[in-house]
């Protein structure tokens, strides 16, 4: 495919999860909690996507719905043109090998009871890629390719260490010889110094194979070292998406501007004005009226219209769109 | 001089692992002094015996497999903690020093509304009637920016956001007015938007209370912005301790460098930023086998023979007082092999 196009699409994905009903059936059931409502984005071709947010806002339901590994409502998912939405089991589990994930939790998303041979030569089984000698052949590059010893094929997850096992997790990932990953905050418990070896191994990694990532996480200057573009969410909706250039250089929306300044500084002589954002993220099964981040919004114009108007995601500079009744005059 | 409040003195915290993998010598050595009101960062990577640390502090290590060396010698308030009674330890832990630790879930108890939890330590420690201590667990609530603590204080924790469980916490910490907090990585969990809330929540509450902090974290971001001082451990020791703004902008034991290094930075551009972050090779090993010499010369860019068969002791930094910055490194001794590299 050639360079720049448009290697996944998606348009209006929303995914509404159904409220817990109270005990014993007594009382109401709950509204339901609106985990994704009407998200769209494009990633090109051999570039990343950063999807932030605060905890809860829908960044993992967006990377889940996209594999399928959870059905959305609505919407539309396409990568390299196929519809992936409107694919059967046996088009969807060929359409797999394109597209994998590689989770968050080191410790929680690896079989304890498989070796690092048998968890990585088992993706290789199942899409009949490799068999016999070939097979260990693989596993041993698979594991180079992502720095470890090949004499790890022998261990168990609980004998590595977190970075290790990420290690491991993305090159189960890698097996099957994607075109795209999605990354659901691969780096979020690692430590500074294993965190900075695992986000160089990812940008080496999409450098050799042309891989297109969607990268999720909550942290906007880890963010910063791998994006290529960048979607800020709230409440399951995008409020603010941008090149990365564009949106570090000049935030339109508050609530990115907040983020921003909340990210901790390693200078303690940097003077900074600090926007500390009061209260907790509302719950998304009853998401404020109007602007949903109005009730925590910093913006000092904030104003009635906030109260009640949904603002529109809209363009407000070249390429930059924005969803703040006053993206024209940010903070 | 003022005298510290907390003064540690060689402290040594070692376990005998199963399997018979030899001991794990998780805190070796360690001294440091805490001073009345100051803001201590205790930082590392994983692993290095921060929380080993304070948790001797508290004597709250559990025996076995653990055990506190003899020799290792830790003085608060005057007093010689690992030599009192179990009686008067009590009666320091939760009332003299207190701790609020990183998993906010695993440390309330379900099973209690979070006024009965506060409330326990006012009852325990300062004798207050029931009444008298749901009022103050009304006021810690309200300290911490709790809305509507009057309804709060009646739920359980279940009902409650992580951001504020761990303003429970604090309050459940803070209700005897400590003269030490130890917080152990009390924002790792959070958002980067609660962190910021509970980071400028914990130094208001250090003014108005006038109590010193022990501020534990991996995150250099969050030392710059609230300590007064900075303790840099690895493999269990100290290998560098200087006031922050010194660290920060002279940091001298290569792990340190490393360290700061592998930040990702928000105030930097994207241009720059994109390539390659530094990173420190190879990971911090395992408790029972630290390395020989300088335990971090398997990973230090500027090690050589004399690194890996001797270990360097905590050195003065040139031009200060005695003190002031200490580190483990043997390149103080010889200089020009850092410009060498450079
Ligand atoms: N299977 C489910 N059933 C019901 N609600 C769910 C389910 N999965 C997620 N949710 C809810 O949907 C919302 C979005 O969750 P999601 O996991 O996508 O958030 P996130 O942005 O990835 O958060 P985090 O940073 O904590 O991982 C949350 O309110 C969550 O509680
Ligand atoms: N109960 C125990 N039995 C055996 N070893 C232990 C025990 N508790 C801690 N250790 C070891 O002591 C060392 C120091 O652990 P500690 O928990 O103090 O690290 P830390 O610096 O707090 O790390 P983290 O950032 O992961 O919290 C580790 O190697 C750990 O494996
Ligand atoms: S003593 Fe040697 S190995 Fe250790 S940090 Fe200094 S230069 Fe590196
Ligand atoms: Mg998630
Ligand atoms: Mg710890």
């Amino acid at each position: 495919m050639t360079p720049g196009a448009r290697l996944v699409q998606v348009d209006g994905l929303v995914k509404h999860f159904p409220g817990a009903r109270a005990l014993l059936g007594l009382g109401r059931a709950r509204r339901p909690v609106r985990a994704v409502d009407g998200v769209s984005f494009a990633i090109e071709s051999g570039q990343t996507l950063g999807l932030v947010g605060e905890s809860g806002c829908g960044k993992s339901t967006v990377g889940r719905s996209i594999l399928r590994l959870i059905e959305p409502d609505a919407g539309r998912v396409t990568l390299d043109g196929v519809e992936v939405l409107a694919l059967g089991p046996r088009e969807l589990r060929a359409l797999r090998r394109r597209m994998q994930i590689v989770f968050q939790d080191p410790y929680g998303s690896l079989n304890p009871r498989m070796t690092v041979y048998q968890t990585l030569a088992e993706p290789l089984a199942i899409h009949r890629l490799a068999a016999g000698p070939e097979v260990e052949r693989r596993v041993r590059s698979l594991l180079e390719e992502v720095g470890l010893d090949p004499a790890f094929a022998r261990a168990y997850p609980h004998e590595l260490s977190g970075g290790q096992r990420q290690r491991v997790g993305i090159a189960r990932a890698l097996s099957v010889e994607p075109q795209f990953l999605v990354l659901d905050e691969p780096v979020s418990a690692l430590d500074v110094s294993v965190q900075a070896q695992v986000l160089n191994l990812l940008a080496e990694l999409q450098r050799k194979r042309r891989l297109t990532y969607l990268f999720i996480a909550h942290d906007l200057a880890v963010v910063k070292h791998i994006a290529d573009h960048v979607a800020v969410m709230y409440l399951g909706k995008i409020v603010e998406r941008a090149s990365a250039a564009a949106l570090y250089g000049a935030p339109r929306h508050p609530y990115t501007t907040s983020l921003l300044s909340a990210v901790p500084v390693p200078d303690p002589t940097a003077q900074r004005q600090r926007i500390v954002l009061q209260g907790d993220v509302p719950s998304p099964a009853a998401p404020p009226p109007g602007c949903p981040f109005h009730p925590r919004c910093p913006h000092p114009k904030k104003n009635d219209r906030c109260r009640t108007e949904p603002p529109a995601l809209r363009e407000v500079a070249p390429g930059q769109l924005a969803a703040c009744h006053f993206a024209e005059e940010p903070m | 001089m003022t005298e510290p409040l907390l003064r540690v003195r060689d402290l040594k915290t070692y376990f005998v692992t199963e399997q018979g993998s030899g001991t794990a010598r998780a805190v070796d050595g360690v001294s440091l002094d805490l001073f009345p009101g100051e803001t201590l960062g205790l930082v590392g990577e994983s692993g290095c015996g921060k929380t080993v640390t304070s948790l001797s502090i508290l004597r709250l290590i559990p025996e076995p497999p653990g055990h506190i060396r003899p020799g290792s010698f830790i003085e608060f308030e005057g007093r010689n903690l690992l030599t009192l009674a179990p009686k008067e330890l009590r009666a320091i832990r939760g009332n003299r020093i207190a701790m609020v630790f990183q998993e906010p879930m695993t440390s309330l108890n379900p099973v209690f509304t979070v006024g009965d939890q506060i409330a326990e330590a006012a009852i325990v420690h300062q004798g207050l009637s029931r009444n008298a201590a749901r009022a103050r667990a009304v006021e810690m609530l309200t300290l911490v920016g709790i809305p509507d603590p009057q309804e709060r204080v009646d739920h359980y924790p279940h009902q409650m956001s992580g951001g504020m469980r761990q303003r429970v916490m604090i309050a459940m910490a803070l209700v005897c007015h400590p003269k030490l907090l130890i917080a152990d990585e009390p924002t790792t969990a959070l958002d980067v938007t609660i962190q910021a809330q509970i980071l400028e929540l914990l130094d208001r509450l250090q003014r108005e209370l006038g109590m010193a902090v022990m501020l534990i974290t991996h995150d250099l971001g969050v030392v710059a912005g609230t300590a007064d001082r900075v303790v840099v451990m690895y493999a269990g020791q100290v290998v560098e301790q200087a006031p922050t703004t010194t660290l920060f902008a002279r940091p001298l034991h290569p792990y340190t460098e490393g360290l700061l290094a592998s930040v990702p930075r928000l105030d930097t551009r994207v241009s720059q930023v994109r390539g390659r972050l530094h990173s420190i090779p190879g990971q911090v090993p395992a408790a029972t086998a630290w390395p020989t010499g300088c335990r971090f010369h398997p990973r230090c860019p500027y090690a050589w023979d004399r690194c890996a068969s001797e270990e360097p002791p905590l050195l003065d930094a040139p031009g200060g007082e005695a003190g002031a910055h200490t580190v483990r490194c043997w390149l103080l001794t010889e200089p020009q092999r850092r410009e060498r590299r450079a």
